[in-house]
């Protein structure tokens, strides 16, 4: 049973303050999308505005062909973990397990056969008659992830659901999750501001701030492609260099950045948004090259740091100070006057936002 | 930092044992005196004062409706204080700070201020039957306990934990009777004892309250005292001190003491 996942035009207020605006998201059947953000920008809202804890102030949210905006919590058969488990302190692991079942009218033996079976599936066989008191956290966290799979929920929802474990075991229970999730081909939204944990685990992510979703994507075109400023930080590209174009020269575009100096953007290696925008880089995508040796930004080199498989120069420019990397076979010393080359393949040109 | 204890501490801390109780020593001896009057250390030793209480009608009586208010009037409470704890526990952001202190207004207004005011609202302005004012006044006096003991154990309750219940398919009132209480059991345990030992013990409300025919054991007590000053008196006292006793050792058997001051 996979069903796909709709927000339209959800918005979401605590009292007056609104926490969503006007947020739209399509989650395929069998897809497992992140929600990746920082904290307060509103994922668990969008969490529990699905699972029905919280009603939008607008739009609708389907579940399939279900409309579940009006539906009550309880019927709508969300399989739901939680940060902090939310274990059932005075039950043991299989009660704690077959619950859902039994809110579902199932007879104890039956519930509690495929309560035990979930949980040899989450390779908890010797610990099923333990209270979670006595439970590792990533053993409670195999628990709660037993009690949501258990009623085969069409849906399933995390919140942060490995913050709580130590770097290890978040690894191996991030694809934990993943393998579980795709042997059953259940629907998933999977909330982190982890982003290689979203990136490793997810069909796609979004990216979200101030309760908007600023870019929806493959964690691959997010990586290289990010679509505005907002994401291109988030994902790591440390350079941001305003320009602005301001001639056409022949199979070229003049760009001219701030402090004057000017660069010849070849176009088809290069799609300029506007007659403003931004060069965002990754430290890599600039390249440290000769004085004058192709069109690039100049800048004269100040630190320089070993990274193993590059060098990288800490530089000054006329639009500001920039990280850039360098190759291992022609160090420069710090002082030297040199070239920024942007390398197409790992830099983005951004619109500008208003 | 030197391990040794302080000889002034352990001087301080012999001094407040003694204080705290040398009066309960005296009133277990003076109730064991075969002397017709209080007197410390007793002279001989006999149980014909307990065996009096029993013997007293008034007293007989006054303690079936003691305990009959204490568990009664804890009930009533617990009836309004769960749903009030839970209530100002879950809703802490929405509910205004004030509303929650409404319910410790008991403990804060003077007892006796407390008392003559339920005899002018309820006895009084509302014409309520005797026995029923009191079980509405120690109802009343009891509440900020079982809101306050409840109330803390809800405010270690990691309320996901319902919510946990309701994806699973509970309706929230189901939720609420499968997950919350029995996780708040503790509190409700300990809330309650302690409502029960203060309604058995109360006296300025009650004796606003007691009219003809209708009194509780500690009031009986009093005027039991105008009359007569024998052992009788001593002995009660130990009698509900042995209640008290014997209440807390079952807390600290089943949940453990310091869960009261938790
Ligand atoms: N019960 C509430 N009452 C009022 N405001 C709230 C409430 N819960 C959350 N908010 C606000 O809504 C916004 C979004 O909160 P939300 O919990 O969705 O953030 P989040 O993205 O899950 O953050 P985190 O990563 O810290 O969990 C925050 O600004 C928060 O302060
Ligand atoms: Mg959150």
């Amino acid at each position: 049973m996979t069903v796909s996942l709709t927000l339209d035009n959800v918005s979401a207020h605590y009292g007056s303050t609104q926490v969503l605006e006007d947020l739209s998201l399509h989650v395929a059947e069998g897809e497992l999308i992140s929600l990746l953000g920082s904290s307060g920008c509103g994922k668990t809202t969008t969490l529990r505005l699905v699972a029905g804890f919280l009603q939008p102030t607008a739009g609708t949210i389907r579940l399939g062909d279900r409309d579940l905006t009006r539906l009550p919590a309880h019927a709508r058969n969300i399989g739901l973990v939680f940060q902090t488990y939310a274990l059932f302190p005075h039950l043991t692991v299989r009660d704690n397990v077959a619950f859902g079942l039994k809110q579902r009218g199932m007879g104890r033996k039956e519930r509690d056969r495929r309560a035990d079976e979930m949980i040899a599936r989450v390779g908890l066989d010797a610990l099923a008659d333990r209270h979670p008191a006595n439970l590792s956290g990533g053993q409670r966290q195999r628990v709660a992830l037993a009690r949501a799979l258990v009623i085969e929920p069409p849906l399933l929802m995390f919140d942060e659901p490995l913050s709580n474990l130590d770097a290890k075991l978040r690894v191996d229970m991030r694809v934990e999750i993943r393998r579980l999730q795709q042997a059953n081909g259940t629907t998933a939204v999977y909330v982190t501001h982890d982003q290689e944990e979203a990136f490793s685990i997810s069909d796609r992510v979004a990216i979200m701030n101030a309760g908007r979703i600023m870019q929806l994507d493959t964690p691959e075109v997010l990586y290289s492609k990010p679509a505005n400023a907002f994401v291109a930080d988030f994902v790591g590209f440390e350079n941001m260099i305003p320009m602005r174009v301001v001639a056409e020269a022949g199979d070229a575009v003049r760009a001219e950045m701030e402090g004057g100096a000017t660069m010849d953007l070849p176009r088809g290696t290069f799609d300029v948004p506007g007659r403003d925008f931004i060069l965002a880089a990754r430290p890599e995508g600039l390249l440290v090259a000769p004085e004058g040796s192709a069109p690039g930004i100049p800048a004269k080199l100040g630190l320089r740091t070993y990274l193993g498989r590059a060098y990288q120069y800490q530089c000054d420019t006329p639009a500001g100070s920039v990280m850039a990397n360098g190759p291992l076979s022609a160090p420069f010393d710090a002082g030297a006057a040199v070239t920024l080359v942007p390398q197409p393949d790992q830099c983005c040109l951004l619109p500008v936002e208003a | 930092m030197q391990n040794k204890t302080h000889p002034l501490l352990i001087a301080f801390a012999v001094l407040v044992f003694f204080f705290l109780l040398g009066p309960l020593v005296i009133i277990i001896g003076s109730a064991l005196s075969e002397t017709s009057y209080l007197t410390f250390p007793p002279q001989g030793l006999t149980l014909h004062w307990f065996e009096n209480i029993f013997e007293i009608s008034a007293f007989r009586r006054t303690m079936a409706t003691s305990f009959m208010l204490a568990v009664g009037g804890t009930a009533l409470s617990m009836l309004i204080g769960i749903p009030a704890a839970y209530a100002l526990a879950r809703y802490r952001v929405e509910i205004p700070r004030f509303l929650g202190n409404v319910y410790v207004l008991p403990i804060l207004i003077p007892e006796i201020v407390l008392g003559f005011s339920l005899m002018k609202s309820l006895a009084t302005g509302l014409g309520l039957p005797i026995t029923l004012s009191l079980l509405v006044g120690h109802a009343l006096l009891v509440l900020p306990y079982c809101v306050r003991v409840v109330g803390a154990s809800l405010n270690n309750f990691d309320f996901s934990i319902e919510e946990a219940a309701v994806s699973l398919g509970c309706t929230r009132a189901k939720a609420f009777f499968t997950v919350v209480l029995p996780n708040i059991q503790a509190g409700i345990i300990a809330g309650f004892i302690l409502a029960f030992i203060t309604s058995l013990n109360d006296v300025s409300v009650s004796i606003f309250l007691t009219g003809p025919g209708v009194s509780t054991l500690p009031i009986q007590l009093l005027a039991h005292m105008e009359q007569f000053f024998d052992p009788t008196i001593a002995s009660v006292s130990v009698l509900l001190m042995l209640v008290t006793v014997a209440v807390m050792a079952i807390v600290e058997r089943t949940l453990g003491l310091t869960f009261l001051t938790k």
